[in-house]
């Protein structure tokens, strides 16, 4: 029988995924915001030599993509895969981005600050992450000479990231607390504690789908391990209550007739709207995380999470599509999704 | 981080926002938010941006005269204007000026973790010596009792070490 809700040690049904980024500025040039174009070319080339041509095993991995040479579509897809903010699309030029064969390091150049290091591990990694960022930019600290003060620490354009300039966030799902409307006092109360809680695609956006992004506010005076451990804290805490909010809404009809609801427009339906599939995805999320479905895995639904962004969808089928298109080609997407993704009987969990 | 229009609460708001053309962003609390048409995500009018940004920035004082970075030009001004510094060497420029908001920001001005290659030799052991403290309250808290005096002498060592780095540094001056 399924064991209760609150009590799996597992907690990829709370936690999407982990991202670590540090932000590094060079000290004989100016912040990006005082930068001429020429500037910011010399910079690019210099971070780029600096990563490509190290003798990191990693190195021969990264691919440069000068950002003013992509098209629109393909530049939105990038911060729908959260590979970089909205911010660094805002303006391209002379801006430039480092990317691993698989995605899961990008390297934002002439952003907010000359570069922000940044890596993405899918569940809780927290630790996973750090490593791998760390070393990263022990290479480039080995080549470039970082903007560093003895009392200040790391120093960035925005004075909220001096010190370490690290901002370590998780990537949630919390229906049950969202309906329950306790976001509005968590949010409250997490601010006391020094962190941070907002939408899915961060700075200002609203969270599409009860997915949140909780991260580490300050930077100054409390080391990276120190911030790791206390947002992990925080997040399992958060996790607890989620699933306690879950187990006092699993056998509510009207919740699970939303679930279920959800899950039959996802499969029959032959035009989904953005928003709309974003929302009907969270639910069967809900369905699957409550054990009302256990022939979807969550990878599947991840996956899904960004796939179905419209920039994401114009960029897999390699050309422009008006909205009704869209709204098409996405219901295609998630109905095959849903039938390829389906766990074998003999696989299924609990 | 306290809210940016009262100074009084914790911002749990975060607002990015085009204004003149310029991405600017502010931090407030529930009610600040509300108050200013951001508690919900429609009623985004009648927010004086100006007047805001210029409660925000009144902390940093006006005796500023005309001093500009001997590196990139930036006037103190001018960041307490956009919220951002110019360049690294800025914060050395207007360290004092700089302090206030960042103690307000942060709560605490003293960075530790992690060090760049640049950084010098007596923070490099000060970063040590908390290191070794925190382990050190940890050992006692966990009755370790032979791993606490060795950190105790590994503290003592390191403290040491540090006043040769000093008087070398005055020598040097």
């Amino acid at each position: 029988m399924k064991e209760k809700i609150e009590q799996r040690k597992d907690i990829s049904d709370v936690v999407i995924s982990t991202r670590i980024r540090f932000a590094r500025n060079i000290r004989d040039y100016p912040f990006p915001c005082r930068m001429n174009r020429e500037q910011k070319c010399r910079v690019a080339a210099i971070v780029k030599e600096a990563a490509l041509g190290g003798h990191s095993v990693i190195s021969s991995r990264f691919r440069y993509i000068q950002m003013s040479e992509l098209t629109q579509e393909e530049a939105v897809s990038l911060v729908e895969r959260h590979l970089v903010s909205p911010e660094f699309i805002s303006d391209r030029e002379g801006r430039g981005l480092l990317l691993l064969d698989d995605e899961s390091v990008s390297i934002m150049i002439n952003e907010e600050d000359h570069i922000r290091i940044q890596v993405i591990r899918p569940n809780m990694d927290l630790d996973g992450a750090f490593d791998l960022a760390d070393k990263i930019d022990t290479v480039f600290d080995e080549q470039l000479n970082f903007a560093f003060n003895d009392k200040l620490g790391y120093l960035t354009q925005c004075p909220t990231n001096i010190g370490t300039g690290m901002r370590a966030s998780l990537m949630l799902h919390l229906p049950a607390l969202k309906e329950s409307g306790a976001m509005g006092k968590i949010s409250a109360s997490l601010a006391k504690l020094g962190l941070v809680i907002r939408g899915m695609y961060g700075e200002g956006s609203d969270p599409k789908g009860s997915v949140y992004q909780l991260s580490n506010q300050v930077t100054l005076g409390i080391s990276e391990k120190e911030a790791i451990r206390n947002l992990h804290d925080i997040a399992m805490q958060l996790v607890t209550q989620e699933r306690s909010a879950r187990q006092a809404m699993s056998e509510n009809i009207a919740v699970l007739d939303n679930i279920c609801r959800a899950f039959g427009i996802l499969q029959y339906a032959k035009l989904l709207g953005g928003d709309e599939c974003m929302k009907l995805l969270s639910d069967l999320r809900f369905g699957v995380e409550i054990g009302v479905f256990d022939h979807i895995d969550y990878d599947t639904i991840n996956h899904l999470m960004i796939e179905v962004q419209p920039a994401t969808l114009m960029k897999n089928i390699g050309k422009k599509l008006t909205a009704q298109e869209r709204d098409q080609i996405r219901a295609e997407v998630v109905r095959t999704a849903l039938i390829r993704g389906q766990v074998p009987a003999s696989r299924r969990l609990e | 981080m306290l809210c940016q229009s009262c100074e009084k609460r914790q911002a749990t708001t975060h607002i990015k926002t085009i204004l003149n053309g310029e991405l600017k962003e502010f931090r407030l609390c529930p009610e600040c938010a509300s108050r200013l048409g951001y508690g919900s995500f429609f009623g985004n009018f009648g927010f004086d941006m100006d007047k805001l940004f210029g409660s925000f920035m009144e902390g940093f004082g006006s005796e500023r005269g005309s001093k500009r970075c001997s590196f990139c030009g930036s006037s103190f001004e001018e960041i307490a204007k956009s919220g951002k510094i110019g360049c690294a060497h800025c914060y050395e420029e207007f360290y004092e000026d700089l302090l206030p908001s960042i103690r307000r920001i942060h709560g605490r001005t003293s960075h530790t973790g992690k060090l760049a290659r640049s950084a010098g030799n007596e923070v490099r052991i000060k970063n040590e010596i908390t290191k070794c403290r925190t382990e050190l309250e940890k050992a006692i808290k966990e009755q370790e009792f032979e791993k606490a005096a060795e950190l105790r002498d590994r503290i003592r060592e390191l403290e040491k070490n540090m006043q040769e780095e000093k008087a070398s540094a005055q020598g040097k001056e």
